[in-house]
């Protein structure tokens, strides 16, 4: 009874200049032109972006999440990597 | 929102880790009671992901239903501005579908099968918008009213464990402001106006006061998903709660308008610090949600109608992209 959906594609929205593109949600369009028109009227009707990119949501690769730990582990335990790490006297200024 | 390959997702893990499925459940109970957001790649139980797909599709058909008795209004408004709002408005719901069906597809379903399942009437939508909008005034009391209790419905799902419904919601709940306002200022307007026009506002009340009411679905002890989904926090007050809510903060604002409540039960209980109310025709409610409602047919029709004639379009814009396609492909 259906037809098949159009394609997905995620939305990524620049709120301001100087601000990176975020990810908002998704829209279905025929091709990435038409994703652009429906992220325009779906996601900014109230001056949410002044800039959009569409990307089809099949070429996203993404992390496992039952992975995560083999991923991130390896950064817990390296604090020497944050500045607040090394005492300095107080005396020392502008460091 | 990465729904390719979600199904085969959950299974893989189960295969891959030792982890039986209770070990399994119990890690992700942990992780909702310390307030962690689940995401769509996560490993969630079955019934977690069938009961937010129910809901999250009842309330994204919900929007796009809800799109039609106020689009009755659209050619009639009374000025080009009050056209422009509501205009805006319908636009919004059919946006707030959008961003709800793009939160319930990151759970696996495509958008077809959910259209599917509310064309073929297996799946619900919030029985409110089974009744007629004959007058203007009821386009103000919508405003005021549906989307009141909707607000009330949809504040704490801001909080919800769920990610990506959880952000839908964050940005429904700042739109509707806009929607309760301007049906307020609607029924305001009446309730200044002329006699007519404020028997026009108390008719609007009287009809959809306790439709409004009863969007809060049965009470806590007759609502079968509230335990399980308040422990999950999917749902983070229970139905009464939210509905006793809803009395008190809109009783004192149709006083304002100088609008009676249709409710002769109604009094205000000093010690307890909330309105005291009638009790709600269940049956009403369950014959609406039956379908046999006002408006059921002719909304389910409508949307019927509207899918068919179009179909061709979806078509022709697929096949339009397929051409476009090769043409760039041959002439590299």
């Amino acid at each position: 009874m259906s037809t098949p959906d159009w394609p997905l594609y995620e939305i990524f929205i620049r709120a301001r200049s100087g601000l990176d593109h975020k990810h908002v949600g998704s829209v279905h369009a025929a091709d990435a032109a038409m994703a652009i028109e429906h992220a325009r009227d779906v996601y900014t009707r109230r001056q949410e972006g002044v800039s959009i990119w569409v990307v089809p949501s099949k070429e996203i690769v993404a992390s496992d999440p039952a992975e995560s730990d083999s991923l991130f582990e390896p950064a817990r335990d390296k604090v020497y990597r944050h500045p607040t790490f090394y005492d300095i006297p107080d005396e020392v200024k502008t460091l | 929102m990465y729904t390719q390959g979600l199904d085969q997702l959950g299974k893989e893990h189960l295969h891959e880790s030792s982890a039986t499925t209770a070990e399994l459940e119990a890690r992700f109970q942990a992780r909702v009671d310390a307030d962690e957001k689940i995401e769509a790649k996560d490993w969630m139980p079955d019934a977690y992901r069938r009961t937010l797909i129910r809901q999250i599709s009842q309330h994204a058909h919900s929007e796009i239903v809800g799109m039609m008795p106020e689009g009755n209004w659209i050619t009639r408004a009374p000025t080009l501005l009050r056209k422009s709002i509501l205009i805006a408005k319908v636009q919004d719901e059919g946006g707030h579908g959008a961003y709800l069906y793009s939160a319930a597809e990151t759970l696996g379903i495509s958008r077809a099968e959910l259209l599917d399942q509310l064309l073929a009437g297996t799946a619900k939508y919030s029985s409110i918008f089974n009744y007629p909008t004959p007058s203007w005034a009821d386009i103000g009391a919508i405003g005021w009213l549906v989307d009141g209790a909707a607000i009330m419905n949809q504040i704490p799902l801001c909080r919800c464990s769920y990610g990506p419904y959880a952000r839908a919601m964050v940005r429904i709940c700042k739109e509707e402001s806009f929607h309760q306002r301007q049906g307020y200022e609607i029924m305001l307007t009446l309730a200044r106006g002329s006699e007519a026009q404020k028997r026009m506002a108390q008719d609007a009340l009287d009809r959809w006061w306790w439709p409004a009411l009863m969007m809060f679905g049965p009470n806590d002890a007759a609502s079968k998903h509230t335990a399980q989904s308040v422990a999950w926090k999917i749902k983070r007050f229970t139905n009464d709660e939210l509905r006793q809510k809803f009395v008190d903060f809109t009783v004192p604002q149709a006083d304002f308008l100088g609008l009676k409540v249709p409710d002769p039960a109604l009094e205000w209980d000093q010690s307890a610090g909330h309105y005291r109310f009638g009790e709600i025709d269940w049956n009403e409610f369950r014959a609406v949600l039956d379908g046999h409602g006002p408006c059921n047919r002719e909304r389910m029709k409508a949307r019927r109608a509207a899918h068919e004639s179009g179909r061709w379009v979806r078509e022709a814009a697929l096949a339009h992209a397929a051409k476009q396609r090769a043409r760039v492909a041959k002439a590299a």
